[in-house]
């Protein structure tokens, strides 16, 4: 174990604090004082709790320190997605218009976090609304990616995976409509998980599209995002999407993927999810996880989903559609924004639409847009019937596939991290980031990316697995696998070669 | 709102020349405890805006979840207007920009009802059945409720400023929508009328709502267009919103028609349009021109999963329905022998809840129907209230026709003992003994009384004596004035014929 309490996994200082190698106040001071010495150059938090944070740290450490038992991940800290609501704490979904928001009740999610006494260090960056892959479309500046800083740490979650990337927190918070988990999990080597949609409540997360939203965990290892979607998951009576079924145990999957051989697993690698479009250090990784995979007992086998072409074009269509509609309530009219129109008439219209116009940004006034346009009567059947359509095509695609196999992989993102501004003027090509990640949202599938390794450039490259529904089991365990295989090969975590962030003068003086 | 001169035509002309066709459109609000996607409480008269939850207030991140009772209501008014229950139907949203929206968009349900092809039986005063048919019974949710403040008209044109309270916001609703209601020809406002009264009537018996029009528990939208004949086809509607009131309704319909005609006479169109209704002066005004850019973007409620009631749940609710208001009538009118002219009376003076009360309590049907629609009927007229807000119960009712019964007071007595228990004096028997009111049916007191007007009046004893038996009366007259009314006159009558010998 480090030295630095940092650089430690969840699961490490679980058992630290359980064995009171070191109290939960250390390890949360560790990390805030983590931020505030490299946050400055990373941006990853858009508020920091520490106040909060440290009162659940000491309030941990009393009841632990008079004998009581403790849920797992008690006063290990965490780091949440600024999408999801939080009681007493700034939300700003990235936007303006939800400028110095305080909720007044907390996500489901949030309140078993606190339950089971996980201290939280703050709210993460994101794209506004998590409309974005790279998060520049925040409304409050461009989290770096801490492999380098001129580049994009992917998005919409990109403070989540930069804050775990970067070793400000050793689990946080993401949400998936797209890829938002996935994708800057591929782009900053951390492990990100998007759970079959209804796993994870999402009661109290700003939703850009229900039927594609999914909460997921952030972390470095894959054994970590088991722990935490274990404690977030489950049935919530107040998500009426929300299953009732219990998953199969995903810590003992990742346990079994990491500790055990793949003999009797079918890896089926998506035809229409490789090869163009794909970079070549992408491709590369992609192909040595594979033999990994096979030489640890997996049977490799193709399969074609022949309908994923239509995936990107579907989700454009359904995604802006419902985010029209979630959207409206941001009018200035009870919370947030609330602008006056410069001149004329103070009407209830006119405010409505000078807080939208001053509010909103510009990628989020597309999607609205579009969306709007996709519902109206007339094209209704052309374009959201017509993508309702070719999203059935797909999840019988995928009900094809997952008789030929018991998971699905692709190369997780088609890129590594791009330079700030390359695509930003380019909305199609980067939407295209999120071309091998959509399939599972439109589906309900899960997902998980996994760190493959550095392409030509240096920067880091995921792996992706999917699983059918409700057997988010399957995806840990070959999840797991593959990381156990890689950092043998590896000699150590891949993000031990990521470079030394400077630090603040600051904390050096101190 | 400027002075405008509309032509009108005369209502009985205009049905003349035109076939009056309607469509109701009734929104019942729900008398669940909580609203129809969140725990919010619901109760008349709460401070504003203290009824709410993250998802009545439309906050970021808040999620519906759909109120089971008020499916199970939604489904009792459904079965009980004959209608199919839907096997799996969705909600969806309704999207357009308003302050009373908390999200700025209404959960409803589009294309997927929870009940549709229905109809129902109205009786219109003379005892005609009317057939109307029911399109759609559909569940959503209620807006908050806007007040303009400043301003002349309390509209929102004009005002200084407007407050929204969400405390309605969120409650649950049942829209019921009619197919087109032909062939009421001249009495399509009697029909529209009777109609909602009959709804009414049915989510009372159903005990789904408290129905109370006042409150607006239950609100009527009046589609009404013309043809020249019952053979065209449909004319342009009017949409007149918010007639809140039964006599309105029947109003707003007789305004529309005579208006109609007048723009049809003068060679104009009807514009398709929604209508304000003013109770005041009773006419229509213009309010939004419904086209093309009325588009509410309804697509399928994301956040919630169709509702699928199961079989055996809608043939249980279906047994346990009670039995509604029209059966009622035919099942009481057979009980109490009343003929149908009498039965029609009972019900339109709305006394039939108390007379059932009252006849359950022990009184004969002709006696409580004796009371109720005679001296209180007149009673309720002269004060200007319902029989039900007449400060008499129907035990009381019971009570002294049980005096009258029993021979301790006579009818007239009866009345001045009504007059006590309606001035609050008590019950029957203790206005009885208060007043001094019993019928003095001691035969000691009432022969001293007989005595002295035989004495008074020697002449009459003569004649009646003579065997003529007509100026009797004036000695029982006598006696009743002496005994101020309190003697039983048959057997005053007696005695003073055993006296006379």
């Amino acid at each position: 174990m480090s030295d630095d309490l940092t650089r430690l996994s969840a699961a490490e200082i679980a058992e630290g604090l359980h064995a009171s190698d070191f109290s939960s106040v250390e390890v949360t001071q560790a990390h805030l004082d983590r931020i505030a010495a490299v946050d400055d150059s990373v941006h990853a938090y858009l508020h920091v709790s520490t106040d909060d944070a440290l009162a659940t740290a000491r309030d941990v450490d009393a009841r632990r320190a008079a004998g009581e038992e403790l849920p797992l991940l008690a006063g290990v800290p965490i780091a949440v997605k600024d999408v999801v609501v939080t009681r007493g704490m700034p939300t700003t979904a990235g936007s303006k218009i939800l400028e110095g928001w305080v909720p007044p009740y907390d996500a489901t999610l949030v309140e078993r976090i606190r339950e089971a006494g996980l201290p939280i260090l703050g709210k993460t960056n994101m794209d506004e609304f998590a409309m974005g892959s790279s998060t520049e479309h925040s409304a409050y500046g461009n989290t770096r990616n801490p492999w380098d800083l001129d580049r994009i740490p992917g998005g919409s979650g990109g403070g989540s995976a930069a804050a775990v990337a970067a070793f400000e927190a050793p689990l946080a918070i993401g949400t998936d409509t797209g890829g938002s988990i996935r994708q800057p999990g591929a782009v900053t080597g951390t492990v990100g998980v998007k759970p079959t949609y209804g796993g994870v409540s999402r009661y109290g997360l700003i939703a850009m599209a229900s039927s594609l939203d999914q909460a997921g965990p952030v972390t470095r290892t894959v054994l970590d995002s088991a722990l935490l979607h274990e404690l977030i998951g489950g049935h919530d009576p107040r998500d009426s999407t929300s299953f009732r079924d219990k998953l199969p145990s995903l810590v003992d999957a990742a346990v079994q993927g990491a500790t055990q051989d793949l003999a009797g697993v079918r890896v089926g690698v998506v035809t229409e999810l490789s090869g163009e479009g794909y970079q070549e250090g992408v491709r590369a990784r992609f192909a040595e996880s594979l033999d990994l995979l096979r030489a640890r007992g997996a049977e490799i086998v193709e399969v074609s989903c022949p309908h994923f072409d239509y995936a990107l074009g579907a989700y454009y269509l359904i995604m802006p559609s419902e985010a029209s509609s979630n959207l409206a309530k941001f009018d200035g009219m009870r919370f947030g924004l609330r602008v006056e129109p410069e001149d004329g008439p103070v009407t209830a219209e006119r405010v409505m639409a000078a807080t939208r116009g001053a509010g909103f940004g510009d990628e989020v006034k597309r999607r609205i847009i579009l969306g709007t346009y996709a519902l109206s009567a007339g094209y209704y059947d052309a374009y959201y019937g017509s993508a309702q359509k070719v999203r059935t095509l797909i999840q019988r695609d995928f009900a094809a596939a997952f008789e030929q196999a018991d998971v699905l992989v692709s190369p997780t993102a088609p890129t590594t991290a791009f330079r700030f501004g390359e695509k930003l003027d380019d909305p199609l090509a980067m939407y295209l980031n999120d071309v091998a990640t959509i399939p599972a949202n439109l589906a309900g599938v899960p997902g998980m990316s996994v760190p493959a390794g550095l392409s030509d450039d240096g920067l880091p490259v995921g792996f992706q697995v999917l699983a059918p529904a409700k057997a988010d089991d399957r995806m840990y365990r070959v999840g797991a696998a593959l990381e156990a295989a890689l950092l043998d090969s590896w000699g150590g975590p891949l993000l031990d070669r990521a470079p030394v962030l400077p630090v603040a003068t600051a904390e050096q003086e101190g | 709102m400027t002075a405008t001169t509309v032509d009108l035509v005369d209502y009985a002309d205009a049905t003349r020349r035109y076939d009056p066709v309607i469509g109701i459109e009734v929104h019942v609000e729900l008398g669940t405890l909580t609203k129809m996607f969140c725990p919010a409480e619901v109760s008349f008269g709460a401070e504003p805006n203290s009824q709410v939850t993250p998802v009545s207030l439309g906050l970021p991140g808040a999620l519906p979840v759909v109120n089971g009772k008020a499916v199970e209501y939604a489904i009792r008014i459904g079965l009980a207007l004959n209608c199919q229950i839907a096997e799996t139907c969705r909600f969806a949203r309704k999207n357009y920009f308003y302050p009373d929206v908390p999200k700025n968009f209404q959960t409803s349900q589009y294309d997927e009802p929870i009940a549709y092809d229905g109809w129902i039986d109205v009786e219109l005063e003379d005892g005609t059945v009317f057939r109307v048919e029911i399109e759609r019974a559909h569940m959503e949710e209620d807006a908050g409720k806007n007040t303009h403040v400043g301003g002349a008209t309390g509209r929102i044109h004009g005002a200084e400023y407007s407050l929204v309270d969400y405390n309605r916001a969120g409650i649950p609703l049942v829209e019921i929508v009619t197919r087109p209601i032909t062939g009421a020809g001249d009495r399509a406002p009697e029909v529209a009328r009777a109609y909602v009264q009959t709804l009414r009537d049915i989510f009372r018996a159903l005990d789904v709502s408290e129905a109370r029009m006042e409150r607006g528990n239950v609100r009527a939208d009046v589609n009404l267009s013309l043809r020249a004949s019952a053979d065209a086809p449909l004319g342009t509607r009017t949409e007149t919103k918010n007639v809140n009131s039964f006599r309105s309704v029947e109003r707003a319909v007789r305004y529309e028609v005579s208006r109609q005609a007048a723009v049809l006479d003068a060679g104009g169109t009807v514009i398709q349009e929604t209508r304000h209704w003013h109770e005041d002066t009773g006419i229509t005004t213009a309010g939004r021109v419904k086209s093309d850019a009325e588009d509410y973007r309804y697509f399928p409620e994301p956040d919630l999963v169709p509702v699928a009631p199961p079989r055996e749940w809608v043939e249980e609710i279906r047994a346990a329905l009670p039995e509604l208001p029209v059966a009622r009538r035919r099942r009481l009118q057979g009980e109490w022998g009343y003929a149908d002219a009498e039965m029609r009376d009972v019900v339109n003076a709305g006394a039939i809840d108390l007379i059932e009360a009252t006849v359950a309590a022990g009184t004969s049907p002709a006696g409580a129907r004796k009371w109720w629609m005679g001296e209180l009927a007149r009673r309720a007229k002269q004060d200007d209230l319902e029989l039900g807000g007449l400060a008499v119960t129907p035990a009381q009712v019971a009570e002294l026709q049980g005096l009258v019964d029993a021979g301790r007071i006579n009818d007239k007595l009866a009345r001045q003992v009504l007059e006590g228990v309606l001035a609050g004096e008590g019950d029957p028997e203790q206005v009885v003994v208060a007043r001094g009111l019993e019928v003095v049916s001691d035969d000691g007191a009432l022969l001293a009384a007989i005595d002295e007007a035989l004495a008074a009046q020697p002449d009459i004893v003569e004649k009646v004596r003579g065997g003529n038996l007509g100026p009797v009366g004036a000695i029982i007259g006598a006696v009743m004035k002496a005994t101020r009314g309190q003697a039983d006159a048959a057997r005053v009558r007696e005695l003073v014929l055993e006296r006379i010998g």
